[in-house]
């Protein structure tokens, strides 16, 4: 399900960055020092295909969520080009950002904080089908059980508030309100590392099935190797806001070919293949 | 493993009034050995940082606890008037939790934390007290201890702080540190080097380890034997070898496989993963907490009397069901 060479990709990332000013001291600001400048995001570039899952990957700090947050323009990419289809992100406005937006949907690692506590599932999910005027909104009841289903959540789960349900039930719900307006790409920043592993499983296999049945691109960042390991078709690891390795997932995680990466898999604890740390006496 | 540090039998903790009293830890038995690293694993609610707060008596407001036993040493922790209790939390154990942030003074520099728990605790003089601080320091791995032991804990990246809590856990040389999540928040990288620091201080203090976690990865590469826990019940243990490659359990086997790995990296393999949710507090009333889920129950496992069974050597389970080898 690589993009093939011929076709267009969905998504190309041409030398994005990103950089912060670091807060200034008071001792700073008295002797009029500049602030030190921190780039987070560091001349990315990469593409996405239709119907691909890319891993985004590293350490905490290493610029993985706001490479993600930057593709929808949730913060602003300082330089380099941002292609979705034939649509410039960076140079998208009003209503045409809007639409770019409505096809890239995003699902962050806490569902509780994302989902509005007063708000009934299904009507959070029917006011994002019908911000977007999407097909079939003008029956509610129809529209939200499909969009419910979609996420394998019963149509009577439309009447609860979130903080009736578990982790990943909601989860399920952040999911069902990203479709709701029937998007290309979904963008999970961590969205399963809260999750309790038995739970985790079964969000991993809905991320699969989604793309199988509705032809979705996912952009799907992580912290946990083997979360990537086994639903990304290709992996990209970041280090210190520069991608140091891209290329197939079991290329990647088989032949690393970059230090860190190494270092990375290294230090992954696994229960298969133990790798002692003084053990047994 | 000769002699016995901890032992606990049948421990309930229970929360709420008297018509509504739900069980959190259901008679949980467990034992750590003079040396030894022993895992708890187990999922959000299975009651695993509850069990190991027991050691020391210390649980959340409205929990209560009652056991057979807790023996710390031969003495009943159960039994420690005030004093006693204070003195067995200052002296035999040491605690590590997931969020040091939390845990540390903000407005105090990091070293004179730990000088206080030396001069309360061991009774070292200021001057011996800030000597044994720097030592402590250089112990846990934090590079020119001089400068660091003016940080203010802020001034820390998380590993650091991880640190610097486990030099303050160490500081009176516990006979066991209990270590809660304590690398669940940090990088891989940084939680190897923070198992690799606990690996190596408990050769040489010589102090035994419990460790909570809910990655059978950190259990797998540190723990001697390990117990898995589910809804408040202890239902699997062993040797953590014995554990990983055959276990009997159906949980412990269903969590197993549900755990990705970087081996099928690029395989498309489709875990099959626990259907359902795990039970919430007072869900299960009697009867086998994981039946809802489990692919092996039967009706009989609705009304059974939870007992560890043997199953191989030191090497027990709390299923009646034999389940074939393989996985």
């Amino acid at each position: 399900m690589n993009a093939s060479p011929d076709t267009l990709p969905l998504l190309r990332v041409t030398q994005a960055v990103k950089q912060f000013v670091l807060r200034r001291t008071l001792g700073d600001r008295v002797a009029r020092r500049p602030g030190v400048l921190h780039t987070a995001v560091d001349h990315v570039s990469f593409e996405l295909g239709s119907g691909e899952v890319l891993g985004l990957a590293g350490g905490s700090g290493s610029g993985k969520t706001t490479l993600a947050r930057m593709l929808i323009r949730l913060v602003e990419p300082d330089d380099g080009q941002i292609m979705f289809g034939d649509s410039d992100v960076r140079a998208a406005s009003g209503h045409a950002l809007r639409e770019i937006r409505r096809q890239m949907q995003m699902v962050f690692q806490d569902p509780y904080s994302s989902l509005n506590p007063r708000m009934r599932i299904g009507a959070a999910i029917f006011e994002a089908g019908k911000v977007h005027h999407q097909p079939g909104v003008d029956d509610e009841a129809a529209f939200v059980a499909r969009v419910l289903d979609l996420v394998r959540l019963p149509a009577s789960a439309a009447r609860r508030f979130p903080q009736e349900l578990s982790g990943g039930q909601r989860q399920r719900v952040a999911i069902a309100r990203a479709l709701a307006v029937g998007p290309k790409v979904l963008i999970a920043d961590e969205a399963v590392s809260a999750l309790d592993v038995s739970i985790q499983t079964q969000l991993l296999n809905l991320f699969l099935d989604l793309r199988d049945e509705l032809g979705l691109s996912i952009i799907f960042v992580a912290h946990q190797l083997s979360v990537i390991a086994e639903v990304a078709d290709r992996v990209a690891i970041m280090h210190e806001g520069k991608i140091v390795e891209i290329g197939p997932t079991a290329e990647v995680f088989h032949r690393p070919q970059h230090d860190y990466t190494r270092s990375l898999l290294a230090a992954h604890p696994s229960h298969t293949a133990p790798t002692p740390r003084g053990g047994s006496v | 493993m000769s002699d016995i540090l901890l032992r606990i039998e049948n421990l309930r903790i229970s929360f709420g009034k008297d018509d509504r009293r739900v069980a959190a830890v259901n008679g949980v038995s467990l034992e750590v050995g003079s040396g030894e690293v022993v895992g708890l694993v187990g999922e959000s609610g299975s009651g695993k940082s509850l069990t190991c707060r027991s050691v020391i008596r210390l649980l959340p407001p409205g929990g209560e606890m009652t056991a057979n036993r807790v023996l710390f040493e031969g003495v009943d922790v159960q039994s420690l008037d005030r004093d006693a209790l204070r003195a067995h939390r200052a002296h035999n154990v040491g605690m590590i939790f997931q969020d040091p942030f939390s845990c540390l003074d903000p407005t105090k520099r990091i070293g004179e934390q730990i000088a206080e728990t030396l001069r309360v605790n061991v009774g070292l003089d200021r001057e011996a007290a800030k000597v044994q601080a720097l030592s402590l320091l250089e112990d846990v791995g934090i590079s020119s201890p001089e400068r660091r032991y003016l940080a203010y804990p802020h001034e820390l990246s998380g590993g650091m702080r991880q640190r610097v809590m486990i030099a303050i856990a160490v500081a009176t040389k516990p006979k066991l540190l209990i270590a809660d999540e304590a690398t669940t928040a940090l990088d891989v990288t940084t939680q190897a080097q923070i198992l690799d620091l606990i690996v190596r201080l408990r050769r040489e203090i010589g102090m035994s380890v419990l460790l909570v976690s809910h990655d059978f990865g950190v259990i797998a590469q540190v723990c001697d034997r390990v117990a898995v826990m589910y809804g408040g019940y202890v239902v699997e243990f062993g040797p953590v070898a014995d554990i990983c490659n055959r276990p009997q359990h159906p949980y412990t086997r269903a969590l197993l496989d549900s755990i990705p790995t970087i081996e099928s990296a690029g395989q498309r393999i489709r875990r099959d993963g626990i259907p359902g949710q795990p039970p919430s507090l007072g869900e299960i009333e009697q009867g086998c907490p994981f039946v809802n889920r489990c692919s092996y129950a039967s009706d009989a496992c609705r009304t059974l009397e939870l007992s560890m069974r043997e199953v191989g050597p030191g090497h027990t389970s709390a299923c009646p069901v034999t389940i074939g080898s393989g996985s």
